[in-house]
């Protein structure tokens, strides 16, 4: 009997250890960023070439710093969700306006509408690297204190906003 | 043998019909577009692939062990995604600033984690990986070894009866000479 019930049970092993590997998504890296203060920039603004924006700047609050181009694809889908965000006032919204050029990125933002307080120009990627970015859409959650508390790789939905990302900024506005 | 024939002979038949030209006529105009139309206008100036061949060949070495996030299944050297790309820009500028390869990785996985890593460093999560596959071959050489001796003991060895030792020698000497 045994000899029949190890195969078995080997293959049940086996077949678990896969179904698992299924449903997980290998694009999903997971960012060794998260509690670490987040890189520091130094970035013009999108609508106002001669203003420069620091990280630095926003000590003191928790903000989204949302990487987005007007090229990208999946940007278009989370955008109605992020104007949502920024119109609900819950949390100031700031763009990484990655890789992309500066007068279609604001045709872009007219078109679809523009939820970012600010939006600064990363043109070449290079502070997307200090942020491991490798995909865009991707979106930060950074703290008072200028720690990254969460990335979002791909499109925000209204499920990770509702489940995730919404909670921990209602949390981290509490701490001092 | 007219033309086409001849072409045909050498596989070249499908591309010339294509074009419609058939004839000897056909040909020498064809010729001639190819050799007329300036080669420029379809090649590009040839991206210089770096200044300095030194840089060049230590960056190679260093992205051959770094896996592309986005192609995951390629390393940075090999990949031709926009992030492999940028991320070799970035390696030039490391090497050119006077960094160390043991900087330059470390500042890679500081962003991006382990997982550019094609060879990863040995940590409580990753001893599973770096054991696993000998765990499971010391698994398996064991398991043939308990089998074998069992099956060792099953056999019993049984001495042949008198006539099927004459059997068996009149089946080999009816081989014999037959070459079989």
């Amino acid at each position: 009997m045994t000899r029949y019930l190890i195969p078995l049970f080997a293959f049940i092993v086996l077949a678990a250890f896969l179904l698992v590997g299924l449903t997980l998504n290998p694009r999903q890296v997971p960012s060794p960023l998260i509690d670490k203060p987040a890189p520091v920039f130094q970035l013009n603004h999108l609508h106002g070439p001669d203003k420069v924006m620091t990280s630095e700047d926003n000590l003191g609050k928790v903000w989204l710093l949302n990487v987005w181009a007007s090229w990208c694809v999946a940007c278009r889908d989370e955008h109605p969700l992020l104007v949502q965000l920024a119109n609900s006032g819950i949390v100031p919204i700031y763009g990484l306006n990655y890789k992309d050029e500066n007068t279609t990125a604001m045709q872009w933002l007219k078109r679809y509408g523009d939820p970012y307080t600010i939006s600064v120009v990363d043109p070449n990627g290079r502070v997307g690297i200090d942020y491991g970015v490798y995909g865009v859409p991707e979106t930060y959650v950074i703290d008072k204190k200028g720690i990254i508390r969460h990335k979002q790789i791909g499109p925000v939905t209204v499920d990770s906003l509702q489940k995730t990302i919404i909670p921990l900024i209602i949390e981290l506005q509490r701490q001092a | 043998m007219n033309f086409s024939q001849l072409l045909k002979n050498y596989g070249r038949y499908d591309l010339l019909t294509s074009y419609r030209l058939g004839s000897v006529k056909g040909l020498i105009i064809l010729l001639l577009l190819i050799f007329i139309v300036p080669s420029s206008a379809w090649s590009k100036e040839a991206i210089p692939v770096a200044e300095d061949p030194e840089i060049e060949k230590r960056m190679l070495a260093l992205t051959m062990d770094l896996r592309c996030l986005v192609c995951q299944n390629e390393s940075i050297a090999d990949s031709r995604a926009d992030f492999s790309n940028d991320i070799r820009r970035e390696i030039r500028t490391q090497i050119k600033a006077n960094k160390s390869d043991q900087e330059i990785i470390q500042f890679l996985v500081d962003r991006y984690g382990d997982f550019v890593l094609y060879n990863p460093p040995m940590k409580p999560t990753t001893i599973l990986l770096w054991f696993g596959p000998v765990a499971l071959f010391v698994v398996g050489l064991g398991s043939l070894v308990v089998y074998l001796r069992r099956r060792r003991e099953q056999i019993e060895e049984v001495s042949l009866s008198e006539t099927e030792l004459k059997k068996a020698e009149a089946l080999l000497n009816d081989n014999k000479g037959k070459n079989v």
